[in-house]
């Protein structure tokens, strides 16, 4: 008998969101000097809010705040900023539902994700390195010395430039670490996605944050690059595209500006024959259809056995046809928008070459709404490690499925590009595992799971997935004068 | 493409490869899945769809020793006709001595007669008083049996023991249904909760059904989950179909709607009927009843207003 579910939509209206924005600097709204620009809603192509554009001018005055609150922050005892991080951490999980929806709303990623991952995760993030804030001087850092002075420094202003695939939770992956050890930031958020970054914003006022320890400067990439290259900021911490972060990086080349950069991926997902296979196939659809594709340590290349490759992949293909693309505020809804029409551009673009470079496109039966940016989920199989969809990083639902036949062929494959953020490995032998996760050239290898995040975890890549780790105890380092 | 599984119980050696040539299950992703399928939010008319399903799919159940022809009585009166308008039940379950009065109180109605067998709870005696027991049973009228795995022979490796035992209870059903109880809370792991499945599917089970009610955990989700992999595969593999009944613990709305999301994203919609799902449960209905009701009126009724048999 068919069942089939009702709309179940999460209601919009417990979040206010305003017809316009203005910059967060020194703990209030403020007009930007720039030609505002429109946030939309992917799924619907709706406006959401007209935003500030923050020019260089602006951007100065957001460092000068920060500047100046740095002083009085940094010079607060460690058990003070704590009570600030952890307010803002209980404020974030009161207003938990306002911050999904409107992420949903401004990102186009399902509410069910935004509710159940996210802004748990976020939270979380605040929490942890609230708890970090009065034990720096025992993170290996740097101790206080007998005559009192403090081993572990902070570097001052950090300008943090964030994408738009995780807005909120980049956010908290940002801010969390710096105001523990004492900085203050200077945070953009991506274009299409700044609207919880200003909310965001009005939690630092609620949470009585003194004015400039969080600034946030809204607009597109140049405004990111005054951030990036005004000449008071000390730590640069970027999130995005290779292709940007090695923009950042010659900008911040030979100044003293400290600097991290977590870019790129084309994660290998490799599956051996004695693995669990349902539990594998859910971990390949959570590897890249989770949260659209739009994830840079997605588990984008699928390397399976060649002796479970059909039986792997018919089982794949049967679940692909249960998943639920639609309204991402429906709580059924499994596959939500693409973030912009240029990034669906994009996908459709590396999708037709992996066509007319021989890979066979399979997708599920999908009705695909009529407005807004929509792809379905799809797997292209039949790929070579020469493809392009194999090499470049599409950040979008697309899986391209490749083979191997031994654990060394795996590992070769899996390194054989010139990322390095993450891969998994689906295997019932304890001994391969540890064996491949040796050799495996990525910053994360996640062992029968795949995009499995913890506050407490480092993060950060290998080669073009950048450089410097964010979360657990090694994310200290970066806003440390260590 | 479909295969003979014929030759898997050819000896022990041979079903013991079989079984533990089964892909393994990873408990954690299992239990996430699960997890997940769980937090499906079913509203309005899906939720109208899903209560009257759930009712149609009832196995209404009571095993306990106080049971008496009057007791069983009333539970027929009730599983023919639940009240409100409601569907009726699929079937009745109660232990062997009660088949006859049960079949004699539905007769006539579609609702169908299960008895428990084989020793039930916990099957320790015998394959002669199993079968005979299962015999008595059918005798008496069952249209099902509901038998219970031999679990120490189980959990000591000897696959092919219980094997035949459910072959010859199989063979003494004659047209009666079988179903297979494997008692998960037992077997404790999810590789064996799979192994078993696929040892009562080869062996000729109708039906493969968690829990007895007696042990906790008895029917989980992610059991349930596993149970349907399991006879999906089996489709895929023979072509013949086998039906799922969790059983114990399932005692609300929720509870319900939340098994049937799991058969519909698992196993899919062919087995989305009574002749494929089964719940076994006695207090479920109630509130099945209940919230049948407040989803018609938009208000709750008191527990007075449901009867208790």
């Amino acid at each position: 008998m068919a069942f089939e579910y009702a709309p179940a939509p999460e209601s919009r209206d417990v979040v206010d969101i305003k017809p316009s924005y203005g910059l967060f600097i020194n703990g209030e709204f403020a007009e930007g000097s720039g030609t505002p620009f429109k946030t939309i809603n992917p799924a619907s192509e709706e406006k959401l809010a007209e935003i500030a554009t923050a020019t260089s001018d602006d951007v100065d005055r957001a460092v000068q705040a920060a500047r100046k609150a740095f002083g009085v922050w940094s010079a607060l005892p460690g058990s003070e900023r704590a009570k600030y991080i952890f307010r803002i951490a209980r404020i974030i999980q009161e207003r938990a539902r306002e911050l999904a929806v409107l992420e949903s709303l401004d990102n186009g990623k399902p509410i069910r994700e935004s509710r159940d991952v996210d802004v748990p995760l976020v939270a979380a993030h605040f929490f942890y390195y609230a708890g970090w804030a009065d034990k720096l001087e025992h993170a290996g850092f740097g101790r206080r010395t007998t005559d009192g002075h403090s081993g572990a420094k902070p570097l001052g202003v950090a300008g943090q430039v964030i994408p738009w695939n995780f807005p909120l939770l980049m956010l908290a992956w940002k801010i969390a670490p710096a105001l523990a050890c004492g900085n203050t930031v200077v945070l953009k958020p991506a274009e299409t996605t700044p609207l919880t970054a200003l909310l965001f914003a009005e939690i630092c006022q609620q949470a009585d944050l003194p004015p400039g320890v969080v600034n946030i400067v809204t607009g597109a990439g140049e405004t990111g690059a005054a951030v990036v290259a005004h000449p008071d900021v000390n730590k640069v911490a970027f999130t995005g595209s290779t292709e940007v972060g090695r923009i950042i990086a010659r900008t911040v080349a030979g100044t003293d500006k400290k600097l991290t950069l977590e870019l790129g991926g084309k994660a290998a997902n490799i599956v051996f024959e004695d693995a669990a296979v349902d539990q594998a196939v859910e971990g390949i659809v959570n590897g890249i259809f989770f949260n659209q594709g739009h994830v840079c340590c997605a588990g984008s290349r699928l390397l399976v056995q060649e002796s479970v490759q059909d039986e792997l992949l018919a089982a794949l293909k049967r679940r692909l046809g249960t998943l639920r693309l639609g309204d991402p505020l429906d709580k059924n809804t499994d596959i939500g928008a693409i973030n912009s029409a240029e990034q669906l551009a994009k996908i459709r673009e590396m999708s037709e070459i992996g066509d007319s470079e021989g890979a066979e496109r399979w997708s599920p039966p999908c009705d695909l709404p009529e407005k807004g940016f929509w792809f379905p989920p799809t797997v292209f199989t039949g790929v070579a490690q020469s493809h392009r969809i194999a090499r470049e990083e599409i950040f979008g639902p697309v899986l391209s499925v490749l083979t191997f036949r031994t654990p060394a062929e795996a590992v070769e494959k899996a390194n054989n590009t010139p990322y390095g953020l993450s891969a998994g490995v689906w295997t019932e032998k304890g001994s391969r595992i540890l064996w491949m996760a040796d050799r495996l050239r990525a910053g994360v290898v996640w062992a029968n799971t795949f995009n499995k995040f913890d506050p407490t975890s480092p993060f950060g890549g290998y080669k073009e997935s950048g450089y410097g780790r964010e979360g657990g105890l090694a994310g200290l380092e970066a806003y440390l004068d260590v | 493409m479909t295969t003979s599984l014929a030759d898997v119980a050819a000896s022990a050696t041979t079903l013991r490869a079989f079984l533990h040539g089964l892909p393994g299950v990873d408990r954690v992703g299992a239990d996430q899945r699960a997890a997940m399928l769980g937090t499906r939010s079913i509203k309005t008319t899906a939720k109208a769809q899903a209560i009257d399903l759930a009712i149609s799919m009832v196995d209404l159940t009571t095993l306990e020793g106080a049971d008496t022809h009057g007791k069983v009585r009333a539970m027929c009166t009730k599983a023919m006709r639940p009240g409100g308008g409601a569907p009726r039940v699929a079937a009745v379950c109660v232990y062997p001595d009660l088949v006859a009065v049960a079949a004699e109180t539905v007769k006539g109605s579609g609702v169908k007669v299960a008895s428990v067998a084989t020793a039930f709870p916990s099957g320790r005696s015998s394959l002669e008083v199993k079968v005979s027991d299962t015999a008595l049973a059918v005798a008496a009228g069952a249209d099902e049996i509901d038998m219970v795995i031999d679990r120490g022979a189980f959990l000591e490796g000897h696959y092919l023991k219980v094997f035949e035992e459910i072959v010859a209870v199989k063979a003494a059903c004659g047209q009666a249904h079988l179903k297979v109880i494997l008692e998960t809370g037992e077997l404790a792991t999810y590789d064996n909760v799979r192994r078993a499945s696929w040892l009562a599917m080869i062996a000729g089970a109708d039906f493969i059904k968690t829990s007895t009610g007696k042990v906790a955990p008895a029917a989980t989700l992610p059991v349930t989950l596993i149970m349907l992999e399991a006879v999906r595969d089996f489709r895929d593999a023979t072509g013949r179909q086998v039906g799922v009944k969790p059983a114990g613990g399932i005692r609300t709305t929720k509870d319900a709607i939340k098994n049937l999301v799991l058969v519909n994203e698992t196993a899919g919609a062919d087995w989305l009927t009574p002749e494929w799902f089964r719940l076994g449960a006695s207090s479920l209905l109630n509130d099945l009843l209940m919230q049948r009701e407040k989803l018609a009126t938009g208000r709750y009724a008191g527990p007075d207003y449901f009867t208790l048999d």
